[in-house]
């Protein structure tokens, strides 16, 4: 693979050359979720942990930041700042949920694919857009179920 | 084997012989992280807030000790392999990649250790 950029053989047409489908998406939003919760998801879950290992007063850093109260919020001067990355926190957290979703459903898709089932053109197509179809609703149903409480 | 072309240099080497441990050890943690991570989300769930000490309490408690510490090592085998993968894919460079790997073992290992020791504390009521 190393060398294959240095001479000058034709390479096989790439990502931009292909119509999208469902297919193509699902695919590579397995990857792109998978290497999110990879990065950012176990990072959030060690800060958690962390924090709750070490008492009270790193928890309610922990939970200051990444999911701050909005009346609590300063919006002027530095305060600005600090608040709109408390904000970005909030997208990231429910983000994670929703990246958790996809790649579970595109990863049990996967399994199905495993056994040899699920070939089938239409069969296919319809998992491929149900999959990640399916995770946004159990994103919003993970949530209602968690702030509505 | 030849001297010359990719394809030359290659053939009759056959396969790397060790992907079906990797393919079924990717499968074996993801049947882990599916079971594990959606204990966790119901258990959240279940709990009446996420105060601290209603945190505490039930995390140290020994069976979601025992959980927490095994979602910590799935997540993070699964996620050595998956981010392995990627970076196989897209780091092309021989010492790039070797040096993309090799860190990536490091982090994961320290993070997984990180994290498990974090739940031991809990659960043996250091913190």
């Amino acid at each position: 693979m190393a060398q294959a950029g240095t001479s000058n053989r034709p390479l096989s047409p790439h990502l931009q050359i292909w119509r999208w489908g469902p297919h193509m998406a699902v695919s590579i939003l397995h990857r792109v979720s998978g290497n999110g919760l990879a990065f950012v998801g176990l990072a959030l879950l060690l800060w958690w942990l962390g924090a709750l290992a070490s008492g009270p007063a790193a928890y309610a850093t922990f939970t200051g930041w990444v999911w701050a109260d909005l009346s609590t919020l300063d919006w002027s001067g530095l305060g600005l700042v600090t608040s709109l990355i408390r904000l970005a926190f909030k997208v990231v957290l429910v983000g994670i949920t929703w990246a958790f979703f996809t790649h579970a459903a595109s990863g049990l898709r996967h399994f199905v694919l495993d056994i040899g089932a699920g070939y089938e053109l239409n069969a296919n197509r319809t998992w491929s857009i149900l999959s990640p179809v399916l995770a946004v609703a159990m994103t919003a149903i993970f949530w209602a179920l968690l702030l509505l409480r | 084997m030849g001297n010359g072309t990719s394809i030359g240099r290659v053939r009759g080497l056959g396969s790397a012989k060790t992907g079906p441990h990797h393919w079924l050890m990717q499968r074996f943690t993801a049947i882990g992280n599916l079971l594990l991570v959606v204990w966790l989300g119901v258990s959240l769930l279940l709990l009446p807030n996420l105060h601290y000490q209603t945190v505490i309490e039930w995390i140290s408690a020994p069976v979601p000790a025992t959980a927490m510490a095994l979602l910590v090592i799935s997540t993070f085998w699964h996620a050595r392999m998956g981010v392995g993968v990627m970076m196989e894919d897209y780091v092309h460079e021989h010492a790039n990649k070797f040096a993309c790997v090799a860190a990536l073992n490091l982090i994961t290992f320290a993070g997984a250790a990180f994290g498990v020791f974090c739940v031991v504390r809990l659960a043996l009521g250091g913190a």
